[in-house]
């Protein structure tokens, strides 16, 4: 026999999913477009440590002169990247899963126990329930990243009609820069989440499509389940860290 | 909270979940991949694929009825001005000899076309307008231009009643470039036939002598040097719409 947990609901295994390839074509087509005036670098004065991108990069993924494909591309999936982030918002909220992802007083501290933690550098594992205190914050954080692209996206497409949200992010030519970016950032996450979820194996993956995740007992500590009449969030998650890094 | 309690279930039961989970897991996974290479296989529409074409098409009626075009673009004062101005593209400027004789021609019915001088034009109010100039590239620019505004000229030249077609189309001389506006936007205060830049005749890469300035569209709708003005309800042809841009363009 196996213990297992219900971890991931349904509506949220499909939101992720269904983002996964919308946000590809969203950061693809976004680069078709870029191209076309691809102007920011990190640097200082003549120095330039890195230019986005470098022509070898725009080669490589045959990028150049596809800005028409790009736009149409963009601004087609960018109601299904928008109803989607919405759904998802919207779902958190009425589940009340939200308590569940959302920082809470003690999570910057935890989170940099985490961080010890992941990189070998402490031992013992940082408390958490569904979630440690490091996912709390990057999985708020890419909630609050994808509600600024929207808002930047929006100022940059319509600054006529959205005028008043154009200056709220500081103008065209800063809107565009932070729709910039925020993209950076999101790939940023993209890598970072693929590496841990590739760490943590496959019973977390595993997490996401099916919803479950196997509990491994702990040899010294037998679990013990606590049935009360009503289940607390305290008697959920508490496996080995390991299994559910991401 | 919400958390089913952990439960026990036999390995077998483990493995019929996960494999149920994983079919339709890689069922989506191959949906995924079918959708975008039908997209991909699509016969394009004007320079689209057919059903972003679509998608763009669908973007315009929904700006159009939610918003108001009449919305003005966000004016500067004259010193944000750029003293340089950046050209971008001469599609229609190829031949300077345009501009010998030059007459702006307004078809006001088949066979009935209006020939219009420089000196005409110049007689009506002038109107300034110093906006943040977008190119569909991404960069912008804040420019100063001065010229007649659409609807001054429409009146003048008795053309209100052509305000219920839905669209102006506009030609270089030398037709190689060509542009389709819906008419509610060439009606925005801000719309100018434009003969100045920064106080001066317009250059001759600026369209001399004679260009559109539409704020509230992005600067491929500009067009530079107009030879011909007409009126339509169907799409007038377009030179970047037919290159699978959006016909709209409008902020």
């Amino acid at each position: 026999m196996k213990k297992i947990i219900q971890k991931h609901p349904l509506a949220i295994r499909w939101l992720h999913w269904i983002n996964f390839p919308i946000l590809t074509i969203m950061i693809w087509s976004g680069l078709l477009i870029y191209w076309a005036n691809d102007v920011y670098r990190i640097g200082w004065g003549s120095t330039t440590i890195l230019k986005f991108f470098p022509d070898s990069f725009y080669k490589l993924l045959n990028v150049p002169f596809r800005l028409a494909e790009g736009m149409s591309m963009h601004f087609v999936f960018m109601w299904i990247f928008a109803l989607n982030g919405l759904l998802y918002v919207l779902y958190l909220l009425f589940s009340k899963e939200w308590k569940l992802i959302l920082p809470n007083k003690k999570s910057l501290k935890e989170a940099w126990l985490v961080v010890l933690h992941d990189l070998h550098i402490k031992k013992g594992t940082p408390p958490q329930k569904k979630y440690n205190a490091a996912q709390r914050i990057a999985y708020t954080g890419i909630i609050f990243m994808g509600i600024g692209m929207l808002l930047t996206g929006i100022a940059i497409y319509k600054p006529v009609q959205f005028h008043w949200l154009c200056a709220l992010m500081g103008g065209y030519e800063w809107a565009r820069i932070e729709h910039f970016t925020i993209t950076i950032l999101f790939v940023l996450f993209f890598l970072v989440h693929v590496i841990q979820v590739i760490i943590a194996g496959w019973n977390n993956f595993r997490g996401m499509i099916t919803g479950f995740e196997v509990i491994k007992e702990k040899k010294q500590m037998p679990v013990i389940i606590e049935q009360k009449s009503a289940p607390k969030i305290d008697n959920t998650l508490n496996t080995d860290s390991h299994d559910v890094q991401a | 909270m919400m958390y089913k309690p952990e439960k026990l279930i036999s390995e077998k039961n483990v493995r019929t979940k996960t494999f149920v989970g994983l079919c339709f897991f890689i069922l989506f996974l191959a949906g995924c991949y079918l959708s975008w290479n039908w997209l991909q296989h699509q016969p394009k529409d004007q320079g689209a694929l057919r059903s972003l074409r679509k998608g763009l098409d669908i973007n315009e009626s929904i700006f159009t009825s939610f918003f108001s075009v009449e919305r003005l673009s966000k004016s500067f004062g004259k010193n944000l001005a750029a003293p340089k101005v950046r050209v971008n593209g001469d599609a229609g400027l190829e031949d300077n000899s345009d501009t010998l004789n030059w007459k702006l021609k307004v078809v006001k019915a088949p066979g009935d076309t209006l020939q219009i001088s420089m000196e005409e034009i110049k007689s009506l109010p002038k109107t300034e307008v110093i906006f943040d100039f977008k190119c569909i590239e991404g960069w912008s620019q804040i420019t100063h231009w001065g010229g007649v505004k659409f609807s001054d000229f429409l009146k003048k030249y008795n053309l209100t009643d052509k305000e219920k077609l839905k669209y102006t189309g506009l030609v270089t001389p030398n037709d190689k470039y060509y542009v389709g506006v819906d008419f509610k936007s060439m009606l925005q205060p801000q719309t100018i036939l434009c003969y100045e830049m920064n106080g001066k005749p317009l250059p001759l890469n600026q369209g001399y002598p004679l260009r559109l300035i539409i704020p509230v569209k992005y600067g491929v709708k500009h067009l530079k040097r107009i030879g011909t003005i007409s009126f339509s309800n169907e799409r007038p042809k377009d030179y970047w719409y037919e290159r699978g841009y959006d016909y709209y363009c409008g902020f």
